[in-house]
């Protein structure tokens, strides 16, 4: 009998398990989570023959070793970085076979942050509430991975693995957030809100799954009151008291206190999972 | 009430009161049930509003919401879930004391009140509950701790809270209950979501204060 898993021969940084995620359970103070790159995944996951919402892993900065215990076809996307089977070279954004027994290393990302790792039947991690997807905000979901980790795969799906000519979208040079003003900005002064709409911002190294913190010019609050929480939203654009927005991602808190300058676009969220400290951020209004 | 679109998908709904909060919440739901707001992936009613997300059309839906006649909430015909619960935590004191009472008297009048879960938030499975009379209102300790134990009952401004794992935590800490509050496991995961009717009952007979004079203090 093959045994369908992996053991984790190096975690990496911060490595976690991903799919779409378990939205509709917010009323409960249960956060979404799921991929922060969900192009990236599901690209990934075509490439192996997979359905878009099977469990892939993402790894964070400096990627993951991983030792399969059967032979099973593996594509490595996201942020680029280098590939090796036992040792040898092999193809990024692209199926490659593993062999039962062999560690297939995932680099450190050339560019951007965040490169996912689809196995062909997917990671078949525990489900909680619909979801194979950790959580870091309430710790749902499977552990972060460390060394000696096993993690089972699911069977082999039925569909052939993918083209290998798909297009991959490049981590961002300068990240261009749209986003609709509210619902909030009637708290920020006039002043406030020309400094979010056209200063620059840089990416703050404090930035992870829960939000991407911003610094730059801080936003002057118009109103000075405590907010009554209230629910939120992925792309929130919030303010906490020091001013820097912070752009809430997948593991955002459910409800929150401080006041949502601006919403960002779902369609623009997954440049910012893959935008590394340093990279300037401008905030596009949009209607 | 005002509705405000929110980014492309959802629209927050502010209210004046946290009861007709609640109603809308209850209206929002009733209608789901009946095949209406089909998109919608998530209704978050909060303090003093309700955000729906994965909303088709939120501007239309903003014009449309503030027409409707919304049915006031009524006392529910389903029981109140009883939480069993000890008076033992180490806040009682001083809770009973900014409710000019002697902390048997407070364990009483906490466990007199009929509680509903207003909205869930902070963690999974932790709900804020209304119903302790107002006046009851008490401060948010001045330093939290770091970690409240699962099942600690705590108070807060206006609600009452049950942790459901050991987390770090500002609220004053009056019992303890043996109920589980999230369970991924088990189904529904979450033994509170809103709108549930919630009693707290003293756990131990002889402990608890249903020997204490009645109508002492209040306030």
């Amino acid at each position: 009998m093959t045994d369908r898993a992996f053991a984790v021969v190096r975690a990496g940084a911060l490595t976690t398990v991903q799919d779409r995620g378990r939205p509709g359970h917010a009323h409960l103070g249960v956060p979404r989570s799921g991929a922060l790159d969900p192009y990236a995944s599901a690209l990934a996951n075509r490439l192996v023959g997979n359905p878009a919402d099977a469990a892939v892993l993402e790894t964070t900065v400096d990627g993951c070793a991983v030792r399969p215990r059967c032979a099973v076809t593996v594509a490595v996307g996201g942020a680029p970085c280098a590939v090796r089977v036992d040792g040898r070279p092999a193809a990024w954004g692209a199926p490659v076979r593993v062999p039962a027994g062999a560690v297939l290393e995932v680099g450190r990302a050339v560019r951007g942050l965040r490169s996912y790792v689809a196995f062909a039947g997917g990671v078949a991690a525990e489900a909680v509430l619909g979801s194979r997807s950790t959580d870091l905000l309430s710790g749902l979901g499977p552990a972060p991975l460390r060394d000696g980790t096993v993690l089972p795969l699911g069977p082999r799906p039925a569909g052939a693995a993918g083209s290998d000519a798909v297009p991959w979208p490049a981590a961002p040079g300068e990240l261009v957030l749209r986003a609709r003003l509210g619902p909030r900005d009637d708290w920020f002064t006039a002043a406030a809100l020309r400094l979010f709409t056209t200063r620059a911002y840089r990416v703050s190294p404090a930035s992870n799954r829960i939000g991407l913190r911003t610094e730059g010019p801080p936003l002057e609050r118009a109103v000075t009151g405590e907010l009554p929480s209230e629910g939120m939203v992925l792309g929130a654009v919030q303010v906490p008291p020091d001013g820097r927005p912070v752009v809430f991602l997948a593991d955002h808190p459910t409800t929150g206190g401080y006041p949502v300058v601006a919403v960002v676009r779902e369609r623009d969220l997954a440049a910012a999972a893959q935008a590394v400290p340093g990279t300037t951020v401008r905030f596009i209004p949009v209607r | 009430m005002r509705a405000v679109v929110v980014g492309e998908r959802a629209l927050l709904v502010e209210l004046g009161s946290g009861g007709e909060t609640e109603a809308l919440h209850a209206e929002l739901l009733r209608r789901r049930a009946a095949g209406a707001l089909s998109s919608v992936t998530e209704i978050v009613p909060a303090a003093r509003t309700v955000l729906l997300d994965g909303v088709e059309e939120p501007a239309r839906l903003a014009s449309l919401i503030t027409g409707w006649e919304i049915e006031p909430l009524h006392a529910r015909v389903e029981p109140a879930l009883d939480i069993p619960v000890r008076y033992d935590g180490p806040d009682l004191p001083e809770v009973a004391a900014l409710w000019g009472v002697s902390p048997e008297e407070a364990a009483e009048i906490h466990a007199g009140a009929e509680f509903r879960v207003a909205f869930c938030g902070f963690a999974p499975g932790f709900g804020y509950l209304t119903g302790l009379p107002a006046g009851y209102e008490v401060p948010r300790r001045a330093t939290p701790r770091t970690a409240v134990p699962a099942g600690a009952v705590a108070v807060a401004g206006p609600y009452t809270g049950v942790y459901p794992r050991t987390s770090p935590g500002g609220w004053q800490l009056i019992g303890t209950t043996d109920a589980v509050l999230w369970d991924p496991r088990r189904e529904p995961a979450a033994l509170l979501s809103p709108g549930t009717r919630v009693r707290f009952v003293p756990q131990d007979p002889q402990e608890a204060a249903r020997d204490v004079p009645r109508g002492v203090g209040g306030r």
